[in-house]
C-alpha cells in the first residue's frame, strides 16, 4: 500500500501538496511546529495510489513516498 | 517497500529561507534531482547569483561558487575555461540575468560558452522587496509600479529568452514553468537537456523558468501558480525557443 511521509518540521505550510493530491489525502495540521508554520498532515485509509504529486510540487522537498 | 521519491543526495537537508510557495525550492530540488541522476555530482560547479537564491550553496550539496550581482555568466566562463572538464551551470532570477546582468549574459551567449543556465523568471525583483524586474508584466503591480506597469514609463517586458536565440553561438533556449507538477516534470526534461548538451560539448543552452513569487505578487501560493498559467504564460509562452 503506498505512502507518504512529511517532515512536519521543515513544512511551511503552503499548502500547495493540498491541492494536488488526487485523492485529498493532505490537509492543514492545526498545531504549530517548532518554526511557527502550520504543517500539514497525510491521513490515509488506503486510498493513497503513490502518484508522488505532492512530493513534486513541494517547495520545501518535506514530502517521501513509498510503494 | 520502495521509496519512490527521495530526498535528492545533491540537496541538503534543512530548511531553506525561501517563503511558504516560492519557487525557487522547486527548482533547486530539480537540479539537485539531475545532478544525482547524471551521476555528475563530484564534477559540477554552481554559480549562485545575487538574489533571493544568494545562499544556494548553502542548499546544494556540491561545489558552488557566488558571483557579484548579474556577473554569474562571467564567472562561470571563468571557470569553464580553466577547468573544462568541470559541468558548470548558473542559476540566475530576472534582476540578475535580465537587468543587470544583461552584458555578461549578452555576451557569454554570443561566444557559444558551453555553460548551462538556469533562468528563474518570477517577474520581480524578489530579494530587494518587490520592485519592477525587466521581465514584469504590462498592468502587474510592484513596489516601483504601484498603479501597475505601464509601456509608456517604464517600457514591455523584457523577452530575453527569445533576444537571445538569435545569436548563433547559443544552441539550446527552451521555456518552462512550475505552475503544476505535469510542467514540472518538463521543467526537469528541459534543465536535464541543458546539463546533457554541455557534458556532450554542444554549447550554451538556457532554460527559463516561470516561477512563482507569491510574496511579492501579493498572493496565495496557490494563486500564484494559478497566475502563471493564467496570466503569465500568455506572455511568456512556454515551449522550445530555440
Ligand atoms: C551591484 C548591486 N546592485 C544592486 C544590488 C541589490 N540587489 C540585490 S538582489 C537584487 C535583485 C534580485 O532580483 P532577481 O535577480 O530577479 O532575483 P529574485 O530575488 O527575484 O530571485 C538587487 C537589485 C546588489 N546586491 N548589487
Ligand atoms: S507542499 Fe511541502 S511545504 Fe507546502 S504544505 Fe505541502 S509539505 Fe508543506
Ligand atoms: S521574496 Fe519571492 S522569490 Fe524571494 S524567497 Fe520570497 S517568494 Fe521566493
Amino acid at each position: 500500500m503506498p505512502k507518504v511521509t512529511i517532515d512536519r518540521e521543515k513544512c511551511k505550510g503552503c499548502l500547495l501538496c493540498v491541492g494536488v493530491c488526487p485523492k485529498k489525502l493532505i490537509s492543514r495540521d492545526k498545531s504549530l511546529n517548532s518554526k511557527g508554520h502550520n504543517p500539514v498532515k497525510f491521513q490515509d485509509k488506503g486510498e493513497c495510489i503513490g502518484c508522488a504529486l505532492c512530493a513534486i510540487i513541494c517547495p520545501d522537498c518535506c514530502i517521501e513516498v513509498y510503494k | 517497500m520502495d521509496k519512490i521519491y527521495a530526498h535528492p543526495k545533491s540537496l541538503r537537508n534543512i530548511q531553506t529561507h525561501y517563503c511558504p510557495g516560492c519557487g525557487h525550492g522547486i527548482a533547486h530540488r530539480i537540479i539537485a534531482e539531475i545532478v544525482d541522476e547524471l551521476g555528475i555530482r563530484e564534477r559540477v560547479i554552481a554559480v549562485a547569483p545575487v538574489g533571493c537564491a544568494v545562499i544556494a550553496y548553502d542548499y546544494w550539496d556540491f561545489d558552488c561558487s557566488e558571483a557579484a550581482h548579474g556577473r554569474a555568466l562571467a564567472v562561470a566562463t571563468a571557470i569553464k575555461r580553466v577547468r573544462p572538464e568541470n559541468i558548470v551551470f548558473t542559476y540566475q532570477g530576472d534582476g540578475d540575468l535580465a537587468a543587470i546582468g544583461t552584458n555578461e549574459t549578452i555576451h557569454a551567449a554570443n561566444r557559444g560558452e558551453n555553460l548551462t543556465v538556469v533562468f528563474i523568471n518570477n517577474a520581480v525583483y524578489g530579494m530587494t522587496g518587490g520592485q519592477m524586474a525587466p521581465t514584469t508584466l504590462l498592468n502587474q503591480k510592484t513596489a516601483t509600479t504601484v498603479k501597475g506597469r505601464e509601456a509608456g514609463i517604464h517600457g514591455y517586458p523584457l523577452k530575453i529568452s527569445e533576444m537571445l536565440a538569435l545569436l548563433p553561438g547559443v544552441k539550446y533556449i527552451e521555456r518552462v514553468s512550475l505552475h503544476s507538477p505535469q510542467e514540472i516534470i518538463k521543467t526537469k526534461k528541459a534543465i536535464k537537456q541543458a546539463f546533457s548538451n554541455q557534458i556532450e560539448g554542444i554549447g550554451f543552452s538556457l532554460v527559463e523558468v516561470l516561477s512563482p513569487c507569491p510574496t511579492y505578487w501579493g498572493m496565495q501560493p496557490k494563486e500564484a501558480l494559478d497566475w502563471i498559467k493564467e496570466v503569465m504564460v500568455k506572455k511568456f509562452p512556454l515551449g522550445r525557443i530555440k
